[in-house]
């Protein structure tokens, strides 16, 4: 049965937050109410009650503004489902590797492009894990553990219901990557989304996902997405987020990553277009001798908006995390990173580096970058370091009398300024499958894979 | 092969060729010396189309064509090859992948497919024996942490892959020891033949002792004021520059 959307008879159209608070209890009608489930998306609809959205009164938010993503009139839940051919989206797939696969599409899990798992491991519908009782325990240990209060994880809590749970128990290397991906087909005038992943990896086990949000439309797509993540003792965790090209599709991610000691956890962020992009990125190191990794690479144009905010936080001794962000802003497209570590008294020996370079293309093209570091214990390393540049023209002239042409030259500089965080990840064919994205964002074809 | 009538060049209004006359045919070898200031490196990247130089007169023909109107890499793929007296680090891009586009792009150019890949090693394998090359060096950085001598040998590596008609060496010798000098001169010696020309551009006689000019030009001021052979050359090592300006001046 499709939920009904409240209507209101003398406006128009509702105010968005309105809108969303009244459609809690049609959307609490349809889900189990005897979960303990229940209480926290109560608890968590009031939340965004009284907050509501951000604003740039919001020192987080100043740099962002959510107005023109948020006055749409936004169905906020998905009614029919919709049915897409493989071979129309396979490109939006890592295809040449084998892995498991879910899929959803405006929002609904489409069953016959995934391909899920209980052997060992379970890769599988949050929707099942919150209703079946084998699930319970680490629903009832897990589910919004991580996640903060704030209004917009409130709001996406509050709705939750669909998205991915990904549970790895002990001592298993998934060999397989996890393929996570979200299409919205504009089958509506205007959708909202509200995915919410669960990834949960034990003690010494090992998983890679790929996360996709990909609109096949232009009509205006807000995605208000969280992912929990546990990476229990000596578990690595690498996860890519590839994000957004649609100049009408705005997102705004919420990852939280709580490591216990001896993970290694890394998150690579991909940003190529998209209206608006907010990464809300917080790592918490409960534990010693943690790796936290936080990478991006952002190329946009236009009028594009992409903002990287960052939080690690040492809560113990001898951990280490690194932070590399580049960005490359043509047109008028702007940036924002804020980056924030705090490392507190009991953290000694912490190693933390962060680094955010930048490279305007246009007079127009603007970035804001932060890097806030509170540190409270005396014996760490921590260094950060920003710049904002133009393409080094000394470089170009040198690779042009060579023979290589101005758009190439360019494209190959770009490339060489975003390699070290290409170079990190691991799995081959994602970083060709991004060097291909970003040749094509570029127009170029380099001819060879770096 | 390459002619150039009346050059007046300038950069940010500041003029620095003030009315060049060269010509160099195929075979040749021309040295082109000067004091410091004098606008030889100047001459270099006007003739490989640097646009931070305004040319306000004059013309630089190759093979009878006008290029004033070419862009850098125009030029390139019409065989003109600067070797950079300061060769610009590229981080991220390897030396061996530089290559691979840059010979492409030109062949690209000329209506040519990509060279295929055994064909592009074994030549990158002969180049880099040539030039006496660490294999391990071609998938390094461009010019990242490269001492002077391996960036220039490395110029000259780049010179014996897209083997131009023109190569205009600029101060290839600065910063090299004894044993690199002669190395990056035995290179260009190797890749010197009836069809193509080389100006070399040097403040000292000791390069000329190993590639051997057929032409010495002086310049000084933005102008050509000396023209010679060989002997000219060693005239300036003993003698410096003084004379010549003052016989320039008078």
């Amino acid at each position: 049965m499709a939920l009904r959307e409240p209507q209101c008879p003398i406006l128009k159209k509702m105010d968005l937050k309105d809108k969303l608070v009244s459609s809690f209890m049609a959307f609490e009608n349809q889900v189990d109410i005897d979960t303990p489930v229940h209480d926290v998306r109560c608890e968590a609809i009031k939340t965004f009650e009284e907050k509501g959205f951000p604003s740039k009164r919001d020192e987080a938010w100043k740099y962002t503004s959510l107005n023109s993503v948020l006055k749409h009139d936004y169905s906020v839940f998905p009614k029919t489902e919709n049915a897409i051919e493989f071979r129309d989206i396979k490109k939006y797939f890592i295809h040449d590797i084998d892995s498991y696969k879910i899929v959803f599409i405006d929002g609904k899990y489409s069953s016959h492009l995934s391909q899920t798992t209980h052997d060992g491991i379970d890769v599988c519908l949050m929707s099942s894990a919150l209703s079946k009782p084998k699930y319970q325990l680490i629903i009832e240990n897990y589910f919004n553990k991580a996640a903060t209060k704030d209004s917009l994880s409130s709001l996406n809590t509050a709705f939750s219901q669909e998205g991915a749970y990904i549970h790895i128990p002990k001592n298993k290397v998934v060999e397989k990557p996890i393929q996570v991906l979200h299409f919205s087909t504009g089958n509506e005038s205007a959708l909202m989304l509200q995915p919410r992943n669960l990834i949960v990896v034990d003690e010494n086990s090992h998983v890679q996902i790929i996360e996709r949000h990909q609109s096949l439309t232009d009509n205006p797509v807000l995605t208000n997405s969280v992912t929990e993540i546990f990476a229990n003792k000596r578990a690595i965790v690498d996860y890519y987020k590839i994000q957004n090209d649609k100049q009408s599709a705005s997102l705004i991610d919420n990852t939280f990553v709580k490591q216990k000691r001896e993970s290694h956890a890394s998150v690579h962020t991909f940003s190529f277009g998209g209206k608006l992009t907010r990464n809300n990125l917080n790592f918490y190191q409960e534990g010693e001798r943690i790796d936290s990794t936080l990478k991006g690479v952002t190329i946009i144009g236009d009028k594009q908006h992409v903002d990287h905010n960052t939080l690690v936080h040492h809560i113990e001794p001898n951990c280490e995390s690194h932070q590399d962000y580049k960005g490359i802003f043509g047109d008028s497209a702007t940036g924002v990173f804020n980056g924030k570590v705090y490392v507190n008294k009991e953290a000694q020996k912490t190693n933390a580096f962060q680094a955010n370079n930048n490279i305007l293309l246009s007079d127009k093209a603007s970035i804001n970058t932060k890097p806030q570091l509170e540190i409270f214990a005396d014996d760490v390393k921590c260094s950060h370091g920003c710049t904002i540049g133009q393409l080094d023209e000394s470089a170009m002239f040198y690779m042009r009398s060579r023979g290589i042409p101005e758009k190439e030259a360019r494209a190959l500089l770009m490339f060489a300024f975003s390699n070290n965080v290409l170079d990190s990840v691991k799995i081959p064919e994602i970083k060709q499958r991004i060097t291909k994205i970003i040749a094509n964002k570029l127009g170029v074809n380099l001819g060879f894979d770096l | 092969m390459l002619k150039i009538n009346n050059l007046h060049a300038s950069v940010e209004d500041k003029g620095i060729l003030k009315g060049i006359n060269l010509e160099v045919k195929a075979g040749e070898v021309h040295a082109i010396m000067g004091p410091n200031g004098s606008g030889k490196s100047t001459l270099a990247s006007v003739i490989a189309g640097k646009e931070d130089y305004e040319v306000e007169q004059g013309e630089i023909l190759l093979e009878g064509e006008n290029i004033d109107e070419l862009a850098a890499e125009e030029r390139a793929h019409k065989g003109i090859f600067l070797s950079f007296q300061y060769p610009v680090e590229i981080p991220g891009v390897s030396v061996t992948n530089f290559m691979k586009t840059a010979i492409n792009e030109t062949r690209k150019a000329k209506g040519l497919d990509d060279m295929p890949a055994n064909e592009m090693l074994k030549m990158i394998r002969q180049k880099s024996e040539m030039l006496e090359i660490d294999r391990k060096f071609l998938s390094r950085s461009l010019n990242e942490g490269f001492s002077g001598g391996e960036k220039k040998r490395n110029e000259i590596f780049q010179m014996a892959m897209l083997e131009p008609k023109l190569a205009i060496l600029d101060e290839t010798d600065s910063g090299l020891d004894i044993d690199a000098l002669r190395i990056v001169a035995n290179g260009v010696n190797k890749l010197k033949s009836k069809d193509n020309a080389v100006i070399v551009i040097t403040h000292y006689q000791r390069l000329l002792d190993y590639i051997v000019p057929d032409f010495v030009h002086v310049l000084h001021n933005g102008r050509i004021v000396k023209s010679g052979t060989k002997e000219l050359a060693h005239e300036l090592e003993e003698k410096g520059y003084d004379w010549i300006k003052e016989e320039v001046g008078a």
